[in-house]
């Protein structure tokens, strides 16, 4: 009796905008949902260092390299508030990354697939950023109070990264011949799997319906992907190039963009972690994590000397 | 001394270039995240630096611009210290080439405020500020791994012993020395050494540091153009697309 209450008075308040805040009671599922979600958007931005990473030290002037480094940075920054934010809902940070790199949580599977050419830096900024804006600024309104401001500060920095990424598009679309295939061929490969990043189809989507009750999402995944698309066609159409879909069209009776089926095989077979890029990225990471362990332990030894000395003295 | 003077800002241009390149080398594998965000920090001041640098060495040498200073100049003529061009052994051997470089940096910006060339003086009037910044955070790192534990002391300590040597080129004086000296532009390299010295030893004693001896460096130095063989894959891998794509702009 008393739980239902208590759930009743959570309902009330989702409903009436008031965001939930770490101290106040919630249901255990509403708890495990924000864990698995803000952790799961938290390892997105720390694996998602990697790819745009792998280009820092090819980056071909001087402006391409210092946004890019930026904005690498801003990613390791992302992660931080969000990790933070996770934290408050009872979990260490230590935790999340044993969950992350024993495969128990996940990231955006996105971050699986490679950089072959300085073309994806431009392609990941203006199509992958641009679909997690997308996400974003939707997450913004979320009902659980850290996540909500975490996303805030986040939103701001990542339209600067969009626009990073649409420059280098426009800067190769308007280059050589060369530079414009590597900008057709780079949109060909992301442009399916920026699309796949809005997950299942309501329909089939296993968490949906309880997180919208709960205005942990205020969206549904199909509403947020057609409003990308939505955006980005007009966007690739000023860059004069093309999209690998041949069924992509302007509907004027839902004022919506019409797009061919998604692959749901392939995107399966990335979020499971099949092929290279999986194994990659966490290596990766546990390999990174392992080096820094004795720099952890020195630090941490340290502190505990300068603590026992101010207790002494 | 116009040559002279392109050849000084090559040196402070190239050297943070090429350390800042490293930095970026190391994205995404520092032991924390705090750490991952404060080091491309310190990436991204030293290619500010870089660029301004470079940016007036173009314009001294007419028909020419930063970009293509970086991305399509030789070996040969990169004029950056051997110490930056060291790889990311581990983190012991980052922290303590960015410490020996930080104090380097501190005291040289703090005299080139000093400098008869407004360009100079505005450069270093910006950088001293990153700089104060840079040595705050590595001479922590130093105390902490120092009085850390025995693990964090050993590879420290074998870090430091191994990049003493490299020091060695930061207080050498060549003709391009003498030259900013004579002009009133930028101290003598040598005049850096005593204060350097006094700044290095105070840390690493204060963190159970052993002190190596100095050794004499017989090789030739990168500020005359002669460099280690780091130098090559890092221009490689810096310029290799540029020069894939001659006709391209980025």
């Amino acid at each position: 009796m008393e739980n239902e209450r208590k759930l009743e008075e959570f309902q009330q308040k989702i409903d009436a905008n008031i965001k939930i805040e770490p101290k106040d009671w919630m249901p255990e599922k509403y708890r495990q949902t924000l864990i698995r979600q803000i952790s799961q958007h938290a390892h997105s931005e720390i694996i998602g260092m990697q790819p745009e990473g792998n280009w820092l030290t090819r980056a071909p002037s001087l402006r391409a390299k210092k946004i890019l480094m930026a904005k690498i940075q801003d990613e390791a920054g992302h992660g931080l508030y969000l990790y933070c934010a996770a934290e408050t809902l009872g979990v260490k940070r230590e935790q999340f990354l044993q969950w992350l790199h024993e495969g128990k949580a996940k990231y955006s599977s996105v971050f699986n697939y490679p950089t072959l050419t300085w073309a994806d830096m431009g392609a990941v900024g203006w199509l992958v950023d641009g679909a997690a804006i997308v996400n974003q600024v939707s997450l913004q309104g979320t009902s659980y109070g850290p996540y909500s401001r975490a996303m805030v500060k986040i939103c701001m920095e990542e339209s600067f990264h969009q626009r990073q990424g649409f420059e280098i598009m426009v800067q190769l679309a308007k280059g050589t011949k060369e530079q414009k295939q590597m900008a057709q061929d780079a949109l060909n490969r992301w442009w399916w799997p920026s699309i796949m990043m809005f997950g299942p189809h309501d329909s089939e989507s296993a968490h949906s319906n309880q997180s919208l009750k709960w205005k942990i999402k205020r969206e549904s995944n199909d509403e947020l992907r057609q409003r990308y698309i939505n955006k980005t066609i007009e966007q690739g159409h000023h860059l004069g190039l093309t999209f690998p879909d041949p069924n992509l069209k302007f509907n004027e009776e839902t004022k919506n963009y019409d797009y061919s089926p998604i692959d749901w095989d392939e995107f399966w077979n990335v979020v499971k972690g099949n092929g290279p890029g999986n194994k990659l990225r966490i290596n990766h990471h546990i390999k990174a994590h392992e080096d820094g362990k004795w720099v952890r332990e020195a630090a941490k030894a340290y502190s505990e000397k300068i603590n026992l000395s101010k207790k002494t003295a | 001394m116009k040559d002279e003077l392109i050849d000084y800002c090559l040196r402070l241009g190239d050297s943070s270039l090429i350390l800042s390149h490293r930095i970026a080398e190391y994205c995404s594998k520092a032991p924390i995240l705090e750490e991952d965000l404060a080091i491309t920090n310190v990436g991204l001041d030293l290619l500010g630096q870089a660029e301004n640098f470079l940016n007036y060495a173009a314009n001294l040498k007419g028909n020419t611009t930063a970009d293509l200073l970086t991305f399509k100049r030789r070996e040969g003529d990169f004029r950056c210290l051997h110490l930056v061009q060291t790889p990311n052994t581990d983190f012991a051997f980052i922290l303590a080439r960015q410490f020996f470089m930080d104090c380097y940096h501190q005291i040289l910006f703090k005299k080139l405020l000093n400098s008869k060339d407004e360009t100079i003086l505005g450069i270093s009037k910006k950088a001293i500020k990153e700089v104060n910044y840079h040595l705050d955070r590595s001479s922590d790192w130093i105390k902490r791994l120092g009085l850390g534990t025995k693990e964090s002391n050993e590879r420290i300590q074998n870090a430091i012993n191994d990049l003493w040597m490299y020091t060695d080129e930061l207080f050498t004086d060549n003709s391009t020395d003498l030259s900013m000296e004579k002009n009133k532009i930028a101290p003598l390299s040598s005049s850096l050494k005593d204060e350097w010295s006094q700044m290095v030893v105070n840390t690493l004693k204060d963190s159970e540091i052993e002190v190596p001896e100095d050794i004499y460096y017989s090789l030739k130095y990168g500020k005359d153009g002669f460099h280690t063989e780091y130098l090559g894959y890092i221009l490689a891998e810096m310029q290799h697309l540029p020069l894939l794509y001659p006709d391209a702009t980025w």
